[in-house]
């Protein structure tokens, strides 16, 4: 019954897909980050930096980021990141690509949850002297981002999700390797339903592990 | 200018704040003067390159076309997976369990699939077992594609919208002896509509963006893949990109401040119970966490 997955390698299409995710997810969240700090901070061309950077990126389809990476930054730009190997390439440069769309993100989620720090933490920490990065650093940022494991989990899926559009750009990983099979095989209904169990697989645990995480580590109050 | 994160600045913090400033400033600068050179030399900044920009070829021919294939798509798409998506949220706030189970299991389902997936699946299915010309196939795939993916996020908005009115509404149609089907069609649906209407001009945003996938993995004409035919006609990628880009956020910005005003207004408004789903809310639907712990009190956003 399964006898077309020979000759296709579905479990390396899908380590792809993990590498992709695990990579732009630490990308992300340290870029997300720094954007958030950007954002709140009291110098006003950073605060007009994270801004515009998050409202025009958001609005953005990830697809146009993605193609322009090959098209634009590494044809015309010249932007290998250290390969030229095609296939390297392609995949380092959706890394980058998915980075930079992500990171809007995960700077909305972090800003919301300073938001929810209460105003006597952030008020405690002036009040003992600490500068505004010893307050972010020490006091802001260690509890809001105890609040948005749940919000940054929900990012963290559609990440999973997002990394498809790499087969825009050729990156081997589920999708592209999903149309190549779904056009030369017979059993298209079956494989879909392989290539969407995959996706339930990825995202499924990661629903349930953060969502029992962010309980775990909710701050009482 | 200070917040709750920091003072207003003394003389040593200003001093620094000046200093991070130039700093900031230097490194814009920097990258700023890297793209510019380099477009410089790849000769991206000639001007002939972005001229066709401002004659009306490039415009009728390319460019409003696909804009135009775009909207089309995202409009038909947010057409029928609305009632697609009330249906299956109705169904999942069933009090059956038989009804409520399967619906749960089908929107869970396709909300943990990427749109992609859906897209390339259906495009096989047209080619395969209908009789849809190869032509308007494309366009086949990418609106079934839209329509499963967000009929399933639809569905979670439209419980959510039932869900954050406040009790004393079914309450009340109870009380004065309406029945479920009664109490859903004339009481809780009429509201929720007016809840969910920010999320579900937020969720058009979601719509058009992913049109650009069917663009470039299907070749449906849409703007990202006209881009493509108008670049290798001109010759001008990076100016192409910079306009595409720039036509896809208008579009998405108009979008979004339409869905934020409307928020303001609902909250705004004395005479709906102030309950409303905002523009954060559909991106955490979007996100598919299975088994959500999606909630939202009275007039409560997360």
């Amino acid at each position: 019954m399964f006898d077309f997955l020979e000759g296709y390698n579905v479990l390396e299409a899908f380590w792809t897909t993990v590498q992709l995710t695990v990579l732009s997810a630490v990308g992300s969240l340290i870029w997300g980050t720094l954007l958030a700090g950007m954002r709140v901070s009291p110098v006003p061309l950073m605060r007009g930096f994270g801004t515009a950077y998050v409202n025009i990126v958001r609005n953005i389809p990830l697809t146009v980021i993605i193609v322009f990476t090959s098209l634009g930054l590494a044809d015309i730009f010249g932007v290998t990141l250290g390969s030229r190997d095609f296939d390297v390439q392609g995949f380092r440069l959706a890394v980058l690509g998915l980075i930079a769309y992500t990171a809007a993100f995960v700077c909305e989620a972090i800003r919301s949850g300073i938001n929810t720090v209460p105003l006597g933490q952030a008020e405690a920490a002036r009040a003992i002297g600490l500068s505004f990065s010893q307050t972010l650093r020490l006091i802001i940022l260690p509890q809001a981002f105890r609040s948005v494991i749940g919000p940054l989990a929900n990012v963290l899926i559609a990440l999973t999700k997002n990394t498809t559009v790499a087969a825009a750009i050729g990156v081997a990983e589920a999708a592209l390797l999903m149309k190549e099979m779904i056009e030369n095989e017979a059993q298209v209904l079956l494989i879909a339903a392989v290539f969407a169990f995959g996706f339930v697989v990825l995202t499924l645990p990661t629903g349930l592990f953060f969502g029992w995480l962010s309980k775990r580590l909710a701050v009482k109050r | 200018m200070s917040s709750v994160l920091y003072d207003t600045p003394g003389p040593r913090a200003k001093q620094r704040n000046v200093l991070f400033s130039v700093v900031f400033f230097a490194l814009l600068a920097v990258l700023v003067w890297f793209v510019w050179k380099t477009m410089d030399d790849e000769g991206q900044l000639e001007w002939a390159l972005w001229k066709p920009f401002t004659e009306e070829q490039a415009w009728t021919t390319y460019l409003l076309p696909g804009l135009s294939n775009t909207l089309k798509a995202a409009a038909l798409a947010m057409v029928i997976a609305l009632p697609l998506g009330a249906v299956f949220g109705i169904a999942r706030l069933s009090d059956h369990r038989w009804v409520r189970g399967p619906a749960a299991t089908v929107v869970e389902f396709f909300r943990a699939i990427p749109v992609l997936l859906l897209m390339l699946f259906a495009n096989e299915f047209y080619d395969r077992w209908t009789n849809v010309t190869s032509e308007q196939r494309p366009f086949y795939a990418v609106v079934t594609g839209l329509v499963l993916y967000n009929a399933s996020v639809l569905a979670e908005v439209v419980r959510a919208g039932i869900l954050a009115l406040p009790k004393g509404q079914s309450e009340a149609a109870k009380a004065i002896g309406l029945r479920k089907g009664q109490t859903m069609t004339s009481i809780l649906l009429p509201q929720a509509v007016t809840v969910m209407l920010p999320a579900i001009v937020s969720q058009l945003v979601v719509i058009v963006k992913d049109t650009a996938l069917g663009g470039v993995m299907l070749q449906f004409p849409e703007l990202l893949s006209e881009r493509a035919t108008l670049a290798a006609n001109y010759a001008n990628v990076i100016p192409s990109f910079i306009v595409v880009a720039a036509i896809f956020i208008v579009v998405n910005f108009i979008l979004t401040s339409f869905a934020s005003w409307l928020e303001g207004r609902l909250r705004r408004s004395k005479r709906s119970t102030g309950a409303v789903l905002g523009a954060e809310d559909v991106e955490e639907l979007n996100a598919a966490e299975v088994g959500g712990t999606y909630g939202t009190g009275a007039g409560g956003t997360i």
